[in-house]
C-alpha cells in the first residue's frame, strides 16, 4: 500500500495550520511526545462497540471518548498526523478489555488499517508506531538533542505566535515616538524637552524602532522560524502532490457522513464507476490496483480521492512571499538611496550626495555613482478651497537627465512624482521662505537670504530661525566673542490679529504675510564645529534687543509685512544695524528615491493576496470509495469522505456526490439487495444522530448489509 | 469644484434619518431578543441538556421555549441598555420575579407546550424591515454625497465612518439571509448606531472636494478596502465578545452540571438572554469565517496602501503611524488566525486576540486619526 510519509515531527505545528477549526484536542500542535496508542477508531465504530458490550460508562466518559473518536479519524489526514494522542478518559473509564481493544494507533500512513484493524473483530490490540521513546545518550548526542530540540521550538507555531505578539507590541512605540527616520526635527525637540528619560530611550533606539537591533532581533527570529517551519512544510506538501490519496479506510460508510449500498455491479467496475464520477469533479483519483489485497487477504475494491490542494499550495505559497517581500525589502534598503532637499523657487538641486538637506543611502549604493540629474523649480503653486484645505499643488521645474542632456520641463504634483532614470522625485511638501536683507548704517547690504520657514499648522503659522553669523559688528572683550544675530519668528501667511492670541493666520496662501519676530545678540557657537539644528537658536550666551518698527519703538517684539514697503523695516538693531523682509517666495520640499527591488515586492504583495485567498478559501477534502464483492454476484459499495474546514459545505458536496456516484452504480430498479425499503433513496443528510453532540451515542448504527447512512455530520468536528 | 449644495444636505437628512431608523431597529432586535429568551434554569444537568438543544436548532428550539409571562412592555427598555453592548438583557430578572424563587428544570421541553412570542418574533421581523429602509437611506446618504462633492464618497473620517457602519449592516443583512442570525441584530446595530452618531456631531464635516494627497485613483481602492474589511471585522469583534460570554456561560453550566459550583442567581436571571445565544463553538466558527473573510481583504488594503504611497510619497512602507497601526493590526489578526490552531490558544484565547486585533483596528481608525499626528491625518476636522 502507499505509505503517507507523517509531517516532520515538530513542523506539524508549522504557522497556518491547514485548518483551525478541526483540532480539538491541545495535543494535536504539540510536538509529538511519546505516547500510549490511541483510541482512533470511528465514532460509529467505537458506537457500536461499545452498544454491543454494553458498555456502561458515565456520561461525560462516553462523550469524550466519542469527540477522541472523532479527532482520531481527524488522524487520517496529514495535518493532524504524526502524534498520538492519549487515549479518551472513557476509554479509561470503561475500564474493560474492550475499550482497549480499540486502541488502534493511526499515523497518517495506518488510519486506515487503524479502522479496519478495530473493524475486523475487535482482537486486543495496540498498535503503536509512534511509541518508541528514543534512547537518551549523553554527551554530543544530548547536545545535538538539545539543539534539535531548540530548532523545535523555534520553528514551532506557539513560538511564531509569541514572536507575532512581540512584533505587534515592539512596533505600537515607533508609532507614539518621533521617528528620526519619519522625522528628525520632532525627535531632537523631544529630545530637548524630555531631558534623561529621552537619552535613555535613545540609548535603546527608540527613536528608530524599524532600524533597532532589538526589532530586527524578533522579525528576523520570526522569519528564521517561519523559513524552518515552510523548509519541512514545502518537503512534504511536495511529497504530497505527488502521491496518491491515502488509501480507503476498510469501512468508509461508516464515516460521518458516510454511505453504503448494494450495486448490481461487480466490484470492480462499481469502483470504476466512482471513480469516474470523482474524476469528473476534478477529484484526483487513485484506485487500488487489480492486485492489491487488503491486511485480511481479501481483494481490495478501493478509490482514494482527495482535493483541494491549492490550500496548502496557497498558504506555503503566501508564506514564501512573505520572505520574498522581505527579502525585497531588505535588498532594496542596501541597494536603494533617498534623498531630501528643500528648495527655494527659483533654485535647484543636483543629484549629489552635498546637495540634499537629508540622504540615506543603501550600504551597498556608493554615492559617487548617483546618475547626475539636475532639477531646477521655476514656480511651486498651491491652491486653496475656501476652508483652506489644500486643493492642489504643483511645481513646475525644469531638469535634465545628465550633464550634457537637454533641458525639459514638467509639473511634479502629490501622486505625481517625475521618473528620472531608476529614480523618482516626490513633492513631499511645501512652505515659505521670507527674504531677509540685513544693512550696515550706511544702507549697504550686510546679508541677506531667503530663510524657509517650518509650517506647524494647516494654515501655515510657520517658524522661522535666522542666523546670521557675520554681521560686521566688532567682537566684543577680551575673548573676542562675536556679536552674531539670530531672529526667531512666527510667519503667518494670511495674518489677522487674534485679541487672545495675538498674531494668527487664517488662511494658507500668502494672501497677508506677517512676520513676528524677536532679535538676540551674542554668540551663537557656530563656529565650533558642533553641528547645530538651523531651526532652533542656541541662546545661551545671547541676549534679547529691542528693536523699532511697525509694532512701535524699543519693542522685544515686532511684526513685520513683507509686502508693505512702509511696514516691514526694523530698526535700532545693535551696531545701528536695519533688517528688512522685503519679500515671502515659496519653497517644495522634494524627495528623490530610488530603490530598484520594488518590483519584487510588489509581485510579492500581489502572490501574498493569491495565496491567502487561497489558503483561507479552498478546502481539502478526501472521498472514499469501497466496494466489496457479495456472494451472489453485485458488490457493497461505501462512500465517505472528510474535509479538514467547512464542515456544511462539505456535507453538500459529499451528498451531491454520493447522489451521482450512487445513480451511476446502482441504477434504480437493478438493485437487487434492496431490502430496506424505507431508505430506497436514501439522503447522507438526513438524521443526525448525534455522533457527536449526544452523550452516550445512544443510538447504535444498523449494521446490516443493506442501504444505511448515518450521520450529517460530515466533518471531523462540528463547526 | 463646485458642491451641489442640495445634494449635500439631501445627504445629511439622510443620513440622520438612517442613523433614526437604525436606532428603531436595534430597539427592536433588542425587544425580540430579550422576549424570545428561554426559560431559566438552575443548574443542573437538565441545563446542559438545554444548551445543546440550543445549539442543534437554535432559531425553533429558543422560540418554543420562551418565559411564558414576559411583560411585552420590558422590550423597550432592554434596547435602551444597548450600548453596554456586552451584556445584555438588564431587565430580565424584572420581568418575572418569580422566576428567580422556583427555577423551573427542563425550561426547554416545557417551552415546547407551543407558547410561541409571536409578538416578537414580528417585532424581530420589524426590525429586520426597519433596518434595510435604514440601510437604503444610509446608502441614499453615502450615493448622494458622492454627487454633491462629485467624488468617492471616502474622503474624510465622517464619510469612513459612514461607510465603514454600512459595510457592517450590509454585512449582517447578507449573513441573515444565510443563517438564522437575527439574534445578532441588537449586537450589531448598538455600534453601528453609536459610531454614526459619532461620525454624525464630532467627525462631521461638509461635503467638499479633496485635498491633494487623497486625489488619485488609489483611493478608491485602497480606502474600499479599508473600510470594507473593517466593518467586516467591527461584526467579528461583535460575535468575539457574544463567543466570551456564551463560552462563560457554558463554562460555569458545566460546573454546575458537574456539582462544583452552585447556581448562581446571575444563572437564573441573566443566563435566559445568554442562553439565546448559539453555542461558543458557533459563534467561534462565525467569528472565524468572518475575519477569515476580512483578513485578504485588510491584507489587499494594505497592499494598495502601500502601492499608493510609493506613488504619492516616494515610498511603499515609512512606519508612518496609519501604517504602523495597520500592520500591528495586521499582526494580530494573523496571530488570531495562527492561535486558532494553537494548543492552548483556541477558544477564550483566541477570542482574546480578536479583541485584542480589534482594539488595534479602533486605535488604528481613531486614534492616528484624531489624536497622533501623522501623514494620514485626513480627518478633516
Amino acid at each position: 500500500m502507499t505509505t503517507r510519509h507523517t509531517a516532520p515531527s515538530g513542523h506539524v505545528d508549522g504557522l497556518m495550520p491547514d485548518d483551525p477549526t478541526v483540532l480539538e484536542d491541545p495535543e494535536a500542535f504539540d510536538p509529538p511526545a511519546p505516547r500510549r496508542a490511541a483510541d482512533r477508531t470511528a465514532p460509529t465504530e467505537r458506537t457500536e462497540r461499545e452498544s454491543t458490550q454494553g458498555l456502561t460508562s458515565t456520561t461525560t466518559g462516553a462523550s469524550t471518548a466519542s469527540t477522541g473518536g472523532t479527532t482520531a479519524a481527524a488522524r487520517t489526514s496529514p495535518s493532524g498526523a504524526g502524534s498520538a494522542e492519549t487515549a479518551g478518559p472513557g476509554a479509561g473509564g470503561a475500564g474493560d478489555s474492550g475499550a482497549e481493544a480499540g486502541g488502534a494507533a493511526a499515523d497518517g500512513s495506518s488510519a486506515a488499517d487503524g479502522i479496519s484493524a478495530a473493524s475486523r473483530g475487535g482482537s486486543p490490540r495496540a498498535l503503536s508506531s509512534d511509541t518508541t521513546r528514543p534512547a537518551r545518550v549523553g554527551g554530543r548526542a544530548g547536545a545535538l538533542a538539545l539543539i534539535a530540540r531548540s530548532w523545535r521550538q523555534l520553528t514551532s507555531m506557539r513560538t511564531a505566535l509569541v514572536l507575532l505578539f512581540m512584533l505587534a507590541v515592539a512596533a505600537v512605540p515607533g508609532s507614539l515616538l518621533p521617528q528620526r527616520n519619519v522625522n528628525p526635527m520632532k525627535v531632537e525637540e523631544y529630545l530637548a524637552d524630555h531631558g534623561s528619560l529621552a537619552s535613555w530611550l535613545d540609548r535603546f533606539s527608540f527613536f528608530d524602532v524599524f532600524g533597532a537591533p532589538w526589532f530586527a532581533a524578533i522579525y528576523l527570529l520570526l522569519f528564521i522560524s517561519l523559513i524552518g517551519c515552510l523548509w519541512s512544510r514545502v518537503r512534504w506538501h511536495a511529497r504530497a502532490l505527488f502521491t496518491a490519496p491515502p488509501k480507503a479506510p476498510s469501512r468508509p460508510g461508516r464515516l460521518p457522513g458516510g454511505s453504503t449500498w448494494t450495486s448490481p455491479f461487480e466490484a470492480d467496475e462499481a469502483v470504476l464507476r466512482a471513480r469516474g464520477v470523482l474524476r469528473g469533479r476534478r477529484f484526483r483519483v487513485a484506485v487500488a490496483p487489480a492486485d492489491a489485497r487488503r491486511p485480511d487477504g481479501t481483494p481490495d475494491h478501493s478509490a482514494a480521492a482527495e482535493k483541494g490542494y491549492l490550500r496548502e499550495t496557497g498558504n506555503l505559497v503566501f508564506h514564501l512571499a512573505l520572505v520574498a517581500l522581505l527579502a525585497g525589502m531588505g535588498f532594496g534598503s542596501w541597494f536603494g538611496y533617498q534623498g531630501t532637499v528643500l528648495v527655494i523657487t527659483g533654485n535647484g538641486f543636483a543629484n549629489t550626495l552635498i546637495s540634499y538637506d537629508q540622504y540615506n543611502g543603501g550600504e551597498l549604493v556608493d554615492p559617487v555613482d548617483l546618475p547626475p540629474f539636475s532639477v531646477m523649480l521655476d514656480r511651486f503653486e498651491a491652491t486653496y478651497q475656501d476652508n483652506g484645505q489644500p486643493a492642489d499643488f504643483r511645481a513646475d521645474v525644469r531638469y535634465a537627465e545628465d550633464r550634457d542632456a537637454p533641458t525639459r520641463t514638467d509639473t511634479v504634483r502629490v501622486n505625481h512624482p517625475l521618473a528620472i532614470g531608476n529614480a523618482k522625485i516626490y513633492l513631499i511638501g511645501h512652505g515659505y521662505a521670507p527674504h531677509f536683507v540685513l544693512r550696515d548704517p550706511a544702507g549697504e547690504i550686510v546679508w541677506e537670504s531667503y530663510v524657509p520657514c517650518t509650517p506647524r499648522d494647516g494654515m501655515f503659522t510657520s517658524t522661522c530661525t535666522v542666523k546670521i553669523p557675520d554681521t560686521g559688528l566688532p567682537p566684543l572683550g577680551e575673548l573676542r566673542v562675536p556679536q552674531q544675530l539670530a531672529f526667531s519668528g512666527v510667519f503667518t501667511p494670511t495674518t489677522v490679529l487674534d485679541p487672545g492670541h495675538g498674531y494668527v493666520s487664517v488662511f494658507p496662501a500668502a494672501r497677508a504675510p506677517g512676520l513676528t519676530l524677536t532679535g538676540f545678540v551674542g554668540n551663537l557657537h557656530l563656529n565650533e564645529g558642533i553641528p547645530q539644528n538651523v531651526y532652533t537658536v542656541d541662546t545661551r550666551d545671547m541676549t534679547q534687543f529691542t528693536m523699532t518698527g511697525p509694532a512701535g519703538a524699543d519693542r522685544i517684539a515686532q511684526v513685520v509685512a513683507p509686502n508693505n514697503p512702509q511696514q516691514r523695516t526694523l530698526t535700532g538693531l545693535p551696531g545701528g544695524l536695519s533688517l528688512e523682509v522685503d519679500g515671502v517666495r515659496e519653497f517644495a520640499t522634494f524627495q528623490t528615491k530610488s530603490d530598484p527591488f520594488k518590483g519584487l515586492v510588489l509581485v510579492a504583495s500581489v502572490v501574498i493576496i493569491a495565496g491567502l485567498i487561497a489558503s483561507l478559501r479552498v478546502r481539502r477534502r478526501r472521498v472514499w470509495v469501497r466496494a466489496t464483492p457479495l456472494d451472489g454476484g453485485g458488490s457493497t459499495v461505501e462512500i465517505g469522505g472528510l474535509s479538514r474546514s467547512d464542515a456544511q459545505g462539505f456535507a453538500a458536496e459529499l451528498t451531491a456526490l454520493t447522489r451521482r456516484i450512487r445513480d451511476d452504480t446502482a441504477p434504480e430498479d437493478v438493485t437487487p439487495g434492496a431490502e430496506n425499503p424505507s431508505t430506497g433513496a436514501p439522503s447522507t443528510a438526513s438524521t443526525p444522530t448525534g455522533s457527536t453532540a449526544t452523550p452516550g451515542a445512544a443510538t447504535p448504527t444498523t449494521t446490516s448489509s443493506s442501504t444505511s447512512s448515518t450521520t450529517s455530520a460530515t466533518s471531523e468536528r462540528e463547526p | 469644484m463646485p458642491v451641489n449644495e442640495g445634494m449635500a444636505e439631501l445627504s445629511d437628512l439622510l443620513f440622520r434619518t438612517s442613523i433614526g431608523v437604525y436606532a428603531v431597529g436595534m430597539l427592536g432586535f433588542g425587544a425580540e431578543f430579550a422576549f424570545s429568551r428561554l426559560g431559566r434554569v438552575a443548574g443542573s444537568a437538565s441545563a446542559v441538556d438545554e444548551a445543546e438543544a440550543v445549539d442543534a436548532a437554535d432559531e425553533t428550539a429558543a422560540k418554543q421555549a420562551v418565559l411564558v409571562g414576559a411583560a411585552p412592555a420590558g422590550g423597550g427598555e432592554v434596547g435602551t441598555t444597548g450600548p453596554s453592548g456586552g451584556v445584555p438583557g438588564r431587565t430580565d430578572g424584572r420581568t418575572s420575579p418569580a422566576g428567580d424563587g422556583s427555577p423551573r428544570k427542563g425550561a426547554g421541553s416545557a417551552g415546547a407546550d407551543g407558547v410561541t412570542p409571536r409578538a416578537s418574533v414580528w417585532i424581530g421581523r420589524l426590525a429586520v424591515v426597519l433596518t434595510i429602509v435604514g440601510w437604503a437611506t444610509h446608502v441614499g446618504s453615502v450615493v448622494t454625497r458622492a454627487i454633491a462633492a462629485d467624488r468617492v464618497p471616502w474622503g474624510n473620517m465622517y464619510e469612513f465612518s459612514s461607510m465603514i457602519c454600512l459595510i457592517a449592516v450590509t454585512t449582517f443583512l447578507v449573513l441573515i439571509t444565510r443563517q438564522p442570525l437575527r439574534w445578532l441584530g441588537v449586537f450589531v446595530m448598538v455600534p453601528v448606531v453609536l459610531s454614526m452618531g459619532f461620525a454624525g456631531t464630532v467627525l462631521y464635516v461638509a461635503a467638499g472636494p479633496l485635498v491633494p494627497a487623497l486625489d488619485s485613483y488609489w483611493l478608491k481602492i485602497h480606502v474600499a478596502g479599508a473600510i470594507i474589511s473593517s466593518g467586516v471585522f467591527l461584526v467579528s469583534a461583535v460575535t468575539t465578545v457574544l463567543f466570551l460570554l456564551k463560552d462563560r456561560w457554558e463554562s460555569r453550566l458545566a460546573e454546575v452540571a458537574s456539582g462544583r459550583a452552585e447556581a448562581s442567581r446571575a444563572m437564573r436571571s441573566r443566563g435566559g438572554i445568554v442562553m439565546r445565544l448559539p453555542s461558543s463553538a458557533t459563534l467561534d466558527t462565525i467569528t472565524y469565517r468572518i475575519i477569515a473573510f476580512a483578513f485578504p481583504i485588510w491584507t489587499f488594503a494594505i497592499i494598495a496602501g502601500a502601492i499608493w504611497a510609493e506613488a504619492a510619497w516616494g515610498r511603499y512602507w515609512g512606519w508612518d503611524p496609519k501604517e504602523t497601526w495597520s500592520f500591528i493590526t495586521w499582526v494580530i489578526y494573523a496571530a488570531y488566525l495562527h492561535a486558532r490552531a494553537t494548543a492552548g490558544w483556541r477558544g477564550r484565547r483566541a477570542a482574546a486576540v480578536s479583541l485584542l486585533a480589534f482594539s488595534a483596528l479602533f486605535i488604528d481608525y481613531y486614534l492616528v486619526n484624531l489624536v497622533i499626528n501623522g501623514l494620514h491625518s485626513y480627518a478633516g476636522i
